[in-house]
């Protein structure tokens, strides 16, 4: 059951994926991500991260998503975008580059050994970590955020205050000695 | 139980076609979708690791993630908005000024 | 301390002035002035400290210390010492107050203040040296003040090149001077003037290989070397050919650098190694013969010169090798003696001259001059005052200073006494040309421009005053007993110089040699106020002779075409020939080259994101595949 799901998740992310990059038009772009978005929430409800995937659909595909379709729309650009004329290199590159990694995967036999495993780790962890795993996925991170990364994440909210300051000044007519159309 | 190195697979090649369309893509807008495509490749990573080490250290970066690329977006479609405005057009050819 | 103030005086002026000019303006004569007099009291007191004692030395600071090579900045006070600074302090203030009437309204009147009292940091430095390389530098610093003192105007050509001229000349002279030191501490090992008196006897056995078979004694070669630099700064011939043409600069400036104190410094110089020299008969030869020859051209030249300037600039010339051949024939207390009376009427001279020269606005040939006797009283009586301490007529101290040098000549040899003669030949010449100066400019009808003559009047009294402290000097100091205070400092070749006054040989040149200046005056009466025209009917008789005088025996015209005309030939060569041809392109090709490349590379900055985007994937591609298959 857990690999039939994965694999499903697995094939529309990618070809959802290469979509957002194939795609002419910008809006079926968007489209194809949001699709891929909601897949990799699904993927993500299968790795019991339940609270990721509500955030990944909540922040991914509701907020983020929109904004995109928002200045697409607004921008009201025309349909026909053809590709790079380095189209040829990219996409060699990308393939060399996938081989490569695969390769490295491969070699690596990264998880596919039963050592590393949850038991394994679940012994070597600390106690802590042990009695959050117990506990459910949003409390788990909620108590890690608040706890071991209270820094990194007061630094998280600072960067979207400036980048909030940021997006109004720089979409703001008139702001920045920018001529008014 | 499916391998780890399946979810590795699975986000090298969404990373890699992230990474090709900004390569290839003219329109800058497709540029930044292609970014946040690599940008979900590398959560997948997170969340696939998180689970098989049992740490939930990988899902909290996760949500950084997140906040970056929220943030990214807010900035780099206000920085297009802007482009626009002055250039009339989001082809990132046509913003060459820096050179020679 | 004091004495370090003396030379410190002059140069916080200079900094003074040059550093502020700009906001001093017509008021840097003060600071000069006060400094320069501050300078003379100090002098005073030495003058007063070192004639009751022993001589002063003093080192102020460790300047060089390399190995075994060390320098101090030091002074060396004695009597000789003393002298000189009284001469350059005294002659310097005098100038000083002049220039301030004499400069009145020029352009850089606090520029050129500046720059005298620079001169008369690096002259008193100069005299007060205790070491070779002291004196060497302000030998070259006080080189330098007069280059920049003749282009005072610098926006006259003729001014240029005159001060390129003399600084050239001078340039021949001490590539010698440091040859001559470099030697001096490659065989003593040390700088310093006493090491090198107490060592000089036991070097003089010494000799080095010229030119693979000459043997010179190493004394000999040194004392050439370093009078190399004095035949350049004193102006002794050949290298004479500067001072004239450096009449370009003001005259103030000719009566301080070019008659009193810098052109004297190859004098003093002799006679401040007279321990070194004294130890080589050849070299003082040479000296004594380069001086008397010099002496006798420059005064024949003097006799036909128009410009009032040049005849007083020849007869500079013609004085100083006077003094180089008193101290080549071992007189050295003669030639210092002649070298302070001479500092006082010479500077009397070319004051005077400066005074006329203002008055005339500007006019310095004496064929339009003439009558000024009543118009320039003050003027006329002190140039008269001048010219017979020149000419040596009795009672002025011109009259002592030559006879002392022609009685310390006649006792001194063979050599000696050819001199003399010579001496007694200039003598007649000079008295010749100074009483034709006097009388073509000052007596006579007047020749003046109509324009300027209505305007004739005495310059100011900051001018006039220092004219007749002059005049005064010029008669005292003959009588103050220069000689026997020298004496003791300045030994000859056998001991302290002796003079023999009492002797009939000496009464008998005392009385040639005031004949020969009486006669030259009743010469030059007879030529130019007995039977006017006779100047004009005697050069046609000898033109040759006239041609000669008239064009400085063409020596200007022989170094032209010997060394200046190939130099420059020589350097077009290179200049087109190696310069432009292979330095040039070589250098030009390289930034061609450089152009090109840069012109290609330049075409990867396209400005395309996307195409460094590409570039950083390669790499990144490329770094992986690295990894991946090593």
């Amino acid at each position: 059951m857990e690999t039939v799901a994965f694999f499903y998740f697995a094939a529309v992310i990618v070809l959802t994926a290469v979509l957002v990059v194939a795609f002419r038009n910008p809006i079926y772009s968007v489209i194809a991500l949001l699709v891929m978005f909601f897949h990799v929430a699904g993927l993500f409800v299968t790795l019991h991260a339940e609270f990721l995937a509500a955030v990944q659909i909540v922040v991914y595909a509701g907020a983020i998503l929109v904004l995109y379709l928002f200045v697409v729309m607004l921008l009201n650009l025309k349909q026909d975008d053809s590709y790079q004329r380095q189209v040829g290199w990219g996409i060699g590159l990308g393939i060399v580059g996938l081989a490569e990694m695969i390769y490295l995967v491969l070699s690596a036999q990264v998880g596919n050994s039963p050592a590393i495993g949850t038991a394994a780790l679940q012994a070597s962890a600390s106690p802590k970590v042990a009695a959050i795993v117990t506990r459910g996925n949003t409390e788990a991170i909620g108590y890690m955020l608040y706890t071991k990364y209270l820094f990194p994440f007061e630094v998280a909210s600072l960067i979207l205050l400036v980048a909030m300051i940021g997006a109004i000044l720089l979409a703001k007519k008139g702001v920045l000695g920018m001529k008014e159309p | 139980m499916v391998p780890l190195s399946y979810y590795m697979v699975l986000s090298a090649i969404v990373f890699l076609t992230g990474f090709v369309g900004v390569l290839i893509r003219r329109n800058i807008i497709i540029l930044l979708l292609s970014i946040e495509l690599m940008l979900n490749a590398t959560n997948i990573n997170f969340v696939a690791f998180s689970h098989y080490l049992n740490d939930v250290s990988g899902q909290v970066f996760v949500f950084f993630t997140l906040t970056v690329a929220a943030a990214e977006v807010a900035v780099g479609l206000a920085i297009i908005i802007a482009l626009y405005r002055g250039k009339a057009t989001v082809n990132v050819e046509d913003l060459n000024l820096m050179k020679w | 301390m004091k004495y370090v103030l003396i030379p410190l005086l002059p140069f916080a002026a200079f900094l003074i002035i040059g550093l502020c000019g700009h906001w001093i303006r017509e008021r840097a004569h003060w600071i000069a002035v006060t400094a320069v007099f501050g300078s003379l009291l100090l002098s005073v007191s030495a003058f007063i400290d070192v004639a009751q004692g022993e001589p002063i030395t003093m080192t102020l600071y460790s300047w060089i210390s390399s190995g075994t090579f060390k320098v101090d900045i030091g002074f060396y006070i004695d009597r000789l010492t003393v002298a000189m600074l009284l001469l350059v302090t005294i002659v310097s203030g005098l100038v000083h107050i002049y220039m301030i009437g004499y400069m009145h309204g020029e352009s850089g009147y606090p520029r050129f203040f500046a720059y005298i009292a620079l001169f008369t940091f690096s002259m008193l430095m100069l005299v007060m040296a205790d070491n070779f390389l002291q004196l060497y530098v302000f030998w070259e610093a006080v080189g330098l003040c007069s280059y920049l003192l003749i282009g005072h105007w610098y926006d006259r050509k003729s001014a240029n090149d005159a001060a390129t001229k003399a600084f050239v000349v001078n340039r021949v002279g001490d590539f010698g001077f440091g040859l001559g030191v470099m030697l001096i501490f490659a065989i003593f090992g040390t700088l310093q003037y006493q090491e090198v008196f107490a060592g000089a006897a036991s070097q003089a056995a010494l000799t080095l290989n010229v030119g693979g078979h000459w043997q010179v004694g190493v004394l000999t070669m040194i004392c050439l070397l370093l009078y190399a630099g004095a035949v350049g700064k004193s102006a002794q011939f050949p290298l004479h050919v500067w001072l004239p043409d450096a009449m370009e600069g003001p005259t103030p400036i000719s009566a301080l650098i070019h008659a009193a104190t810098m052109v004297t410094a190859g004098v003093f110089m002799v006679a401040r190694l007279a321990p070194l020299y004294n130890l080589s008969p050849a070299a003082m030869d040479v000296v004594a013969v380069t001086g008397g020859f010099t002496a006798i051209f420059a005064a024949t030249i003097a006799i036909t010169q128009n410009d009032i300037k040049r005849v007083v600039a020849y007869s500079t010339v013609s004085q100083l090798g006077y003094m180089m051949m008193a101290c080549g024939l071992g007189v050295y207390t003669a030639g210092m003696y002649h070298l302070l009376t001479h500092g006082a009427f010479k500077a009397l001279l070319f004051l005077g001259c400066g005074s006329v020269i203002i008055a005339l606005h500007h006019e310095q040939d004496i064929r339009r001059m003439g009558g000024l006797k009543d118009k320039l009283p003050i003027t006329y009586w002190t140039f008269v005052i001048g010219s017979i301490a020149l000419a040596g007529i009795p009672l002025t101290s011109g009259f002592f200073s030559k006879d002392e040098i022609l009685i310390g000549a006649w006792t001194a040899g063979t050599l000696g006494k050819t001199l003399a003669v010579v001496g007694l030949m200039t003598a007649f010449l000079t008295a010749f040309y100074s009483a034709r100066l006097v009388f073509v400019a000052f007596w006579g009808p007047s020749r003046v421009d109509p324009k300027h003559a209505q305007h004739i009047h005495e310059p100011s009294p900051t001018m006039t005053v220092p004219l007749m402290i002059l005049a005064a000097l010029a008669i005292i100091t003959g009588y103050v007993g220069i000689p026997e205070f020298l004496a003791s400092v300045l030994p000859g070749p056998s001991g302290p110089a002796e003079t023999h006054h009492g002797s009939p040989e000496a009464m008998a040149i005392m009385v040639i040699a005031s004949l020969a200046g009486i006669g030259g005056i009743a010469a030059a009466y007879m030529i130019y106020v007995g039977s006017p025209g006779l100047s004009k009917r005697l050069a046609a008789q000898w033109p040759s002779a006239y041609g000669l005088s008239l064009n400085k025996w063409y020596m200007d015209e022989l170094y032209d075409a010997w060394i200046v005309k190939p130099t420059t030939e020589a350097a077009d060569i290179l200049w087109r020939g190696v310069d432009v041809a292979v330095i040039d392109a070589a250098v030009n090709g390289v930034a061609r080259v450089v152009t090109f490349w840069s012109g290609m590379l330049r075409l990867l900055q396209s400005g395309q994101v996307q195409h460094y985007a590409l570039a950083m994937a390669l790499g990144a591609v490329a770094i992986l595949g690295v990894y991946v298959l090593f």
